[in-house]
């Protein structure tokens, strides 16, 4: 285990302290949620020495909070590189999962066997058939076969949905996976590859002198050759820090989860999946609200009755609990990643869709870093100069 | 595990365990009426099959989740019973639509 | 029958009618106050005076007379104005103090200008090797049966564990003809000595005397080993015997029935869900909200009295629901609080009913053994979450239960960390070297108990928030 704060540690913590060292570690990723631990992990399978900081066990988690798909559908529309990202991604999923399976013994229960959005009524169909239509006209748009299908053809992979639904969107790459065993694979994985995963160390300073990078956090300061800011939301106050640039626009989202039950639903939808231990979660709304203590019932109504439109026998099942989730959304929804001009080294990654790039995160992007540089014809579309020159700050509360 | 008191004259309630006739008496919840039954009332878990019976009879440990008049995983302890009353004893998982 | 609240909003809602809701809504009611009590069971009383109305154990001298105290408690309040419902699960309460309420399956939404929370306690967690094996059950269980339905044991039984509960269940169950093979007694020896600075409270207390009698009746009829620093739960499928050590001795008897009790603590999941301020109570080793002498917690407007404003007994109980209620009429009908007994009043009768509480809780602080397991003991019951996959957790860096319970799933069961919480709190304290304070709590949310899918969709909605759902 490495020693690396150059400040008193807590006492009785395993950790000891030490005398300072320059530049302990090669890379330090802040933010130890899905997107930081995905990068760390990349990162630490390629030999690195790698950090993590994170914040502790209360903090707004999307890597806590999220709907576990791994999809591909509607992905991309305005930003025909996204569609591409999306769909490397999707296909790397598989060797991330058997990596992690062989590694730790954890089985992310991945699942990519195709699917759906469905709607209720004619209105909604129409709706997201113009949607698909959109889709396959974007110039430098990946086939990934995305089609509507009628309530009959849907019928046959969902034989349990009810008279309301009147067909949908399917696309064959969809899939989700078990993702908090996947956080939790990540974590083991950290101890194999000799990851120091330092939590409740949220950053508020980043500096640099002498060729590294200083970070600044409440049990003192941690030094490093890079860094990667995957501190979701957070990115936006952290990125200015090292002349970086992170807009985002978080929205909150709520989810109701059932007890379990037996396996009904074989593939996942949008609003709705089973999961491998047999509960069913059913989402989602966004709204623009901070919050995630505070729940309204009226929006988990609304998302429960659309959900026993779509299956009638779910009406019995109890819902055991609901929480809500502040969503990790860059400005316009699509990823940022990018790296420093003035502070060579410190990068920026975050993204809304972290289960789903996990496996680039893993692969591409810890490559990348290793590398100590993106590649534009994978990752440039991706940078923040998309939005048109560092500005402050947008009031989103980060 | 229990017998009943002889104290206890509350009048007689049919009610019937995997469609087996049992004897419960009114006012007692189905769980007490199970515990009393003498029956092998055990629920089988949906995480791992184990089985369980109800420990704390007051509505906080979910121990006591049984199928009544075909809805499943109702807290036994919580309902009454009541004459013709359809009980369950839950294996693993509920099943779709009960 | 499915009866619904006659109003849309009052002047007080109680939640939980065992001693302290009882005497609230009574005391709210006869101020004149639109008053609600709304309570999950099937009839009035909550624990200690369960089935007060409808016990079939009709000889007073078998339950005792401090169970039929409850009796009158039952009838002020149905001599009052309040409105009663009984199976009415309260599923969410929000710091608007709106109710969510479920009646026969179907939920009923009321709005308060206070609101009383008596939700009482439950059995303090009492994580054994074996406790989750069928046979085991709480002393609370036992006696839930026992007066709701005469019911008592009649195979080979076992009762373990320590408190004065353990006591009053023992003697009821002797004076109703059950069996009782062993007593095993898990009071540590050191708290003796601790407890003694605080005696004098305890000797000139009402528990001293009753207590004192009662042991020699229960201790007359059953062999009580003490001193008992290790226990477990044996069988396959089935408990078939329980294994202990006292005085360094290991002893297995059979067992078909093993009650189990180590004291109560407060039943914290609405009030938590609710956004009430709780602080770790050293001396209780549990989780207690933070309020003022009126019992008002951190959230405006709501109060908190009985056992879930901290353990203290059923006399306690119904003086904090009595201040709790007069607080709320000085708040809202002041001119009505003169015909009510007054505050100093009951401020001495509070003091009277907690004399030899601090007694108490020393002597019968539960054993570090008993409430931190180790190894292949299950944790977290709903999930089948062992304290070794709770270190584990720790060792790849989970700092609490929340994280822990994205790792591992504990507290996401229906119990919503009823009867794990404490215990993933205490461990993971150990483990890493911090107090429980530090390691803190499971975020709670409604709803606090579950509901159908049905009934949450029938909840009403707004154009506003179909909009925050269909997005195409």
């Amino acid at each position: 285990m490495s020693k690396a704060f150059s400040s008193e540690v807590d006492a009785g913590s395993r950790k000891e302290n030490a005398s300072k060292q320059k530049s302990e570690y090669d890379v330090a990723v802040v933010g130890g949620g899905l997107l930081g631990s995905a990068i760390a992990w990349g990162l630490g399978r390629l030999g690195k020495r790698v950090a993590v900081l994170d914040e502790g066990d209360i903090t707004k988690r999307a890597s806590r909070a999220n709907f576990a798909l791994v999809w591909v559908q509607s992905k991309g529309l305005g930003m025909p590189a996204y569609t591409v990202w999306t769909v490397q991604a999707s296909q790397a999923w598989g060797r991330l999962a058997s990596e992690l399976k062989q590694q730790t013994g954890l089985d992310v229960s991945l699942q990519q066997n195709g699917g759906f959005h469905l709607t209720l009524g004619e209105d909604e169909f129409g709706q997201r058939a113009e949607l698909v239509k959109r889709m396959h006209n974007q110039v430098g748009a990946a086939d990934y076969k995305m089609e509507m299908l009628s309530a009959s053809e849907v019928k046959k992979s969902l034989p349990l949905i009810g008279p309301e639904v009147s067909g949908g969107s399917y696309c064959p790459l969809d899939g989700h996976v078990n993702s908090l065993r996947t956080f939790r694979a990540f974590h083991t994985g950290f101890i194999a590859f000799g990851i120091d995963y330092f939590p409740e160390r949220p950053v508020s300073a980043i500096s640099k002198s002498g060729g590294e990078f200083r970070l600044t956090t409440p049990k003192g300061e941690l030094g490093a050759a890079k860094i990667v800011l995957a501190a979701g939301n957070a990115n936006q106050t952290l990125a200015p820090m090292v002349g970086l640039y992170a807009p985002m626009g978080p929205t909150r989202g709520q989810i109701v989860v059932t007890e379990r039950t037996m396996p009904f639903l074989p593939h996942p939808l949008t609003t709705i999946r089973q999961t491998d231990e047999g509960t069913v979660m059913i989402g989602d709304s966004k709204e623009d609200e901070l919050d995630d203590r505070a729940l309204k019932h009226s929006i988990s109504a609304v998302m429960t009755d659309r959900a026993q439109r779509m299956f009638p026998h779910l009406s019995r099942l109890n819902v055991v609990r609901s929480w809500a989730g502040i969503r990790v959304m860059p400005q316009d929804g699509f990823p940022i990643y990018d790296q420093s001009e003035t502070h060579p080294g410190a990068f920026v990654a975050c993204c809304h869709s972290g289960v789903t790039l996990a496996s680039n995160h893993a692969f591409e992007i810890a490559r990348m870093v290793a590398q100590g540089a993106l590649e534009p014809e994978l990752v440039g579309a991706f940078s923040a100069s998309r939005f048109g020159g560092a500005g402050a700050a947008n009031n989103s509360g980060y | 595990m229990f017998r009943r008191s002889e104290q206890d004259k509350r009048p007689n309630v049919q009610i019937f365990v995997d469609g087996v006739a049992v004897a419960a008496r009114q006012g007692d919840t189905v769980s007490a009426a199970l515990l009393a039954s003498g029956r092998d009332v055990r629920r089988s878990t949906a995480v791992s099959g184990a089985p369980r019976l109800p420990y704390c009879m007051m509505g906080v440990c979910f121990d006591c989740l049984v199928t009544i008049d075909g809805v499943g995983n109702r807290q036994g302890c919580l309902v009454p019973v009541a004459d013709g009353m359809q009980v369950e004893i839950q294996k693993g998982k509920r099943e779709i639509g009960k | 029958m499915t009866v619904a609240p006659k109003r849309e909003a009052y002047d007080v809602v109680v939640i939980g009618a065992g001693p302290a809701g009882l005497a609230a809504a009574a005391t709210s009611a006869e101020a004149g106050l639109s008053t609600l009590l709304l309570d999950e069971n099937i009839g009035p009383g909550g624990q200690v005076f369960r089935a007060i109305a409808s016990t079939p154990v009709t000889e007073r001298n078998q339950l005792g007379a401090d169970y039929w105290a409850g009796a009158d408690l039952v009838q002020a309040l149905r001599a009052s104005s309040a409105e009663v419902i009984h199976r009415a699960t309260v599923w969410s309460l929000d710091r608007n103090l709106e109710i969510a309420v479920s009646i026969g399956g179907a939920s009923a939404f009321v709005k308060a200008q206070r609101v009383i929370l008596a939700t009482g306690a439950l059995e303090r967690p009492f994580p054994i090797p074996g406790w989750t094996l069928p046979g085991v059950m709480t002393a609370g269980a036992a006696q839930t049966v026992l007066k709701s339905s005469a019911l008592v044991p009649d195979g080979r039984t076992v009762i373990a564990g320590q408190g004065p509960l353990l006591w009053l269940l023992a003697a009821q169950i002797l004076r109703l003809g059950g069996r009782i093979d062993r007593i095993l007694d898990t009071t540590e020896r050191g708290n003796y000595f601790a407890a003694l600075p605080h005696a004098f409270g305890f000797l000139t207390s009402p528990y001293f005397a009753k207590g004192l009698s009662m042991m020699r009746e229960v201790k007359a009829k059953v062999q009580v080993v003490s001193g008992v620093t290790e226990l477990s739960a044996c069988g396959e499928g089935q408990l078939a015997s329980v294994s202990y050590v006292a005085g360094g001795k290991r002893e297995t008897i059979p067992a078909d029935l093993l009650l189990l009790h180590q004291g109560v603590v407060p039943n914290v999941n609405l009030a938590m869900a609710a956004g009430v301020e709780h602080r770790w109570d050293e001396l209780q080793l549990c989780w207690s909200p933070v309020l003022d002498a009126n019992g008002a917690s951190s959230v405006a407007g709501i109060a908190i009295a009985g056992d879930g404003a901290g353990i203290g007994g059923a006399n306690a109980a119904v003086v904090r629901g009595r201040i709790a209620a007069r607080a709320a009429v000085e708040a809202l009908a002041p001119a009505a609080a003169a015909t009510l007994t007054s505050m100093a009043a009951l401020r001495a009768d509070l003091a009277r009913a907690e004399r030899g509480r601090v007694f108490l809780d020393t002597l019968f602080r539960p054993a570090q053994q008993f409430r931190i397991p180790t190894g292949d003991t299950i944790v977290c019951r709903c999930e089948e979450v062992t304290a070794k996959d709770v270190l584990d957790s720790v060792a790849i860096g989970a700092t609490g239960p929340n994280q822990l319970k994205a790792y591992r799933r504990t507290g996401m069961g229906p119990c919503q960390g009823r009867l794990c919480g404490l215990t993933v709190t205490e461990l993971m304290a150990q483990a890493r070297g911090k107090t429980p304070q530090e390691i803190g709590y499971y975020r709670l949310r409604a709803p606090v108990k579950p509901i159908t899918l049905a009934e949450l969709a029938a909840v009403p909605k707004s154009e506003a928030d179909v909009k925050a759902v269909v997005r195409g």
